[in-house]
């Protein structure tokens, strides 16, 4: 059984904003390549020339007019924001001292 | 005896002769929770105070202003959003959550008259197939509390089945309502994607999920269905096609319909007990007047995996919005990327973990051609199976399952095994055409689901032959031990 490597979860994972251990890298990388192994079969499938359904209904542009409305209220959107102040959402330093 | 043993036409009429009110159908409901769901594990918050207070100002409400849902209690999946009543998706990264407002389906409900009584449970995310992925608790089967209820709505199902509410809305991604109904022995419906809107349905795969409704009998399903259909100005993809009455369409009349069933439904992997209860379904249809011939949809082999990389790649994109800054679980960081890391690290379940990185993976430069590409392709001619079948006959109908509800706890190591449950439900959602679970039998003691697929917008047709097929059986009648509550 393929599976994917260590390194390419670790890489996939950070890609997906997940902390992973390197026990945790180990188990996934088995499961998803027994994943990506079955997915491989569709390769067997000759599809030269289908076009990709990325939507099943016929679809396209849904335009209305448009009519200025209120929004939501401001402190019900902050409602379940776990740390504020003034009205903004706190979050810990982005740039390293 | 409860008072749910009823449909909703026996208890309107029965609200209407006075002998009961809408209070005592809350209170029936809050008493069966009560009595059952330390067993059942279905629900997880619930509404009581609000819904009494409901119960008691509805009974004040004229007759001839109510319609056919007007007062009865209903129980919502908890990944759909409603205003004051906690939102989890049965998520730890969700924990907490109160929403500031609520899903087009709820205010629907509203405005039928229904009583939410509470949330229930599911897979986290609505990713799995067992309800063994819930944060929170399990779910087991009313039938057999050692079997998976099935899922991902697989507290919706349960709940209906214990007679805990009549009526729950669960949603379908892959076969979300439709497995979990087969497994417990309720009626379930997928509508067509587009049919309700999916306003305030927490995202797992945009162009796949669908909200639909969970009911012992296929009246009270189309009442339902016809209750929260329909276009909304809040979900682009929601379709601006008229509602029909789905309820006129119950004539019990199916002679000369043309039912195709696929070879492929009842090939290797379909257990022999439940192929029997779908012949022994298929000849009873015959009886009543359909004709039926045996047709092929070629590429079903494929849809598992087309499913599983699509859902997975747009739950990848969906489920980025989880990042511990606006709402639900926050993990403890000095830097945000590592609050990033941390609070989804911490947050989200293996399952939900696996699925977004398959998602991650399959939209990756270097993987993008192979897999994603790939699977949008296939998902084309799989459509166009379906396209093909439908050009000559009204409905197709197979086994919802291959098997019967198995026991809690038996795959939990082997994502495959638990994928490979959902292969004749899949191809469905990848079409985007509806289809329904409703009881047919049972196997080992286990109830068994007949699948009865449509063409795009005709939940009409579905439900005028299930409700054929349910006149003349007696398998919706069928009750689980755990009914009677002592």
């Amino acid at each position: 059984m393929a599976k994917l490597s260590v390194e390419e979860v670790k890489h996939v994972a950070k890609l997906a904003r997940l902390a992973i251990t390197d026990e945790e890298a180990e188990k996934f990388a088995t499961q998803l390549g027994a994943i990506t192994d079955f997915a491989n079969e569709l390769q067997e499938l000759d599809t030269t020339d289908v076009v990709p359904t990325t939507h099943v209904l016929p679809v396209h542009n849904v335009f209305r007019e448009d009519i200025p409305a209120k929004g939501l209220d401001r402190d019900l959107m902050m409602k379940n924001v776990k740390e504020q102040q003034d009205g903004l959402v706190k979050v810990p330093p982005i740039i390293a001292q | 005896m409860s008072l749910f043993d009823k449909t909703s036409a026996e208890l309107q009429q029965a609200l209407l002769n006075k002998e009961i009110t809408i209070a005592d159908l809350t209170k029936e409901a809050y008493a069966r929770i009560d009595a059952l769901d330390g067993e059942v594990g279905a629900f997880l918050a619930l509404n009581k105070a609000a819904a009494e207070q409901e119960a008691a100002e509805k009974d004040q409400v004229p007759f001839e202003e109510r319609g056919p849902l007007f007062g009865l209690p209903i129980g919502v999946k908890d990944n759909i959003v409603t205003e004051g009543i906690e939102t989890t998706c049965a998520s730890k990264i969700l924990e907490g959550f109160n929403p500031i407002y609520s899903a087009t389906v709820v205010e629907k409900l509203r405005k039928a008259g229904m009583v939410t009584v509470g949330k229930v449970n599911m897979d986290e995310f609505a990713m799995g197939s067992a309800n063994e992925n819930s944060a929170i608790k399990k779910v087991h089967n009313p039938w057999d509390f050692d079997r998976a209820p099935g899922g991902s709505s697989g507290g919706s199902a349960a709940a209906v089945a214990a007679g805990e509410v009549p009526f729950t809305l669960g949603s379908d991604t892959g076969g979300s309502i439709r497995q979990p109904a087969a497994f417990c022995g309720v009626v379930g419906m997928k509508p067509t994607y587009g049919r309700v809107s999916r306003y305030g349905l927490v995202a797992f795969a945009s162009s796949l999920d669908q909200i639909g409704p969970i009911t012992r009998n296929v009246r009270d399903n189309a009442l339902l269905l016809e209750a929260i259909a329909g276009v909304d100005e809040h979900d682009s993809t929601s379709a601006n096609v008229a509602v029909p009455s789905y309820v006129e369409e119950l004539t019990g009349d199916i002679k000369g319909l043309k039912v195709a069933v696929p070879q492929e439904y009842l090939a290797e992997g379909v257990s022999e007990g439940v192929k029997a209860q779908v012949l022994a379904a298929i000849e009873k249809l015959k009886e009543l007047g359909a004709t039926v011939d045996t047709v092929s949809l070629p590429h079903s082999k494929y849809a598992l995996a087309a499913y599983y990389i699509i859902s997975s790649s747009e739950a990848s994109s969906n489920l980025s919005r989880f990042d511990g800054i606006r709402y639900g679980f926050r993990a403890e960081a000095d830097n945000l990327e590592d609050l990033y890391l941390q609070t989804r690290a911490q947050g989200f379940g293996d399952e939900v973990k696996r699925r977004i990185m398959l998602g991650t993976y399959s939209l990756s430069a270097g993987t993008y051609d192979a897999y994603y590409k790939k699977a949008q392709q296939v998902r084309t001619l799989i459509k166009q199976d379906f396209d093909k079948v439908f050009e000559e006959y009204d409905v197709i109908v197979g086994p919802t399952t291959p098997t019967t509800a198995f026991k809690l706890g038996e795959n939990l190591d082997d994502p495959m095994t638990v994928y490979a449950n959902d292969i004749l439900t899949v191809p469905i959602n990848l079409a985007g055409v509806p289809a329904i679970s409703i009881p047919c039998g049972f196997d080992n003691d286990m109830p068994v689901g007949l699948q009865i697929i449509g063409k795009y917008f005709e939940e009409g047709t579905i439900y005028r032959v299930a409700d054929a097929f349910e006149k003349a059986t007696d398998f919706h009648n069928a009750k689980p031990q755990t009914w009677e509550v002592k």
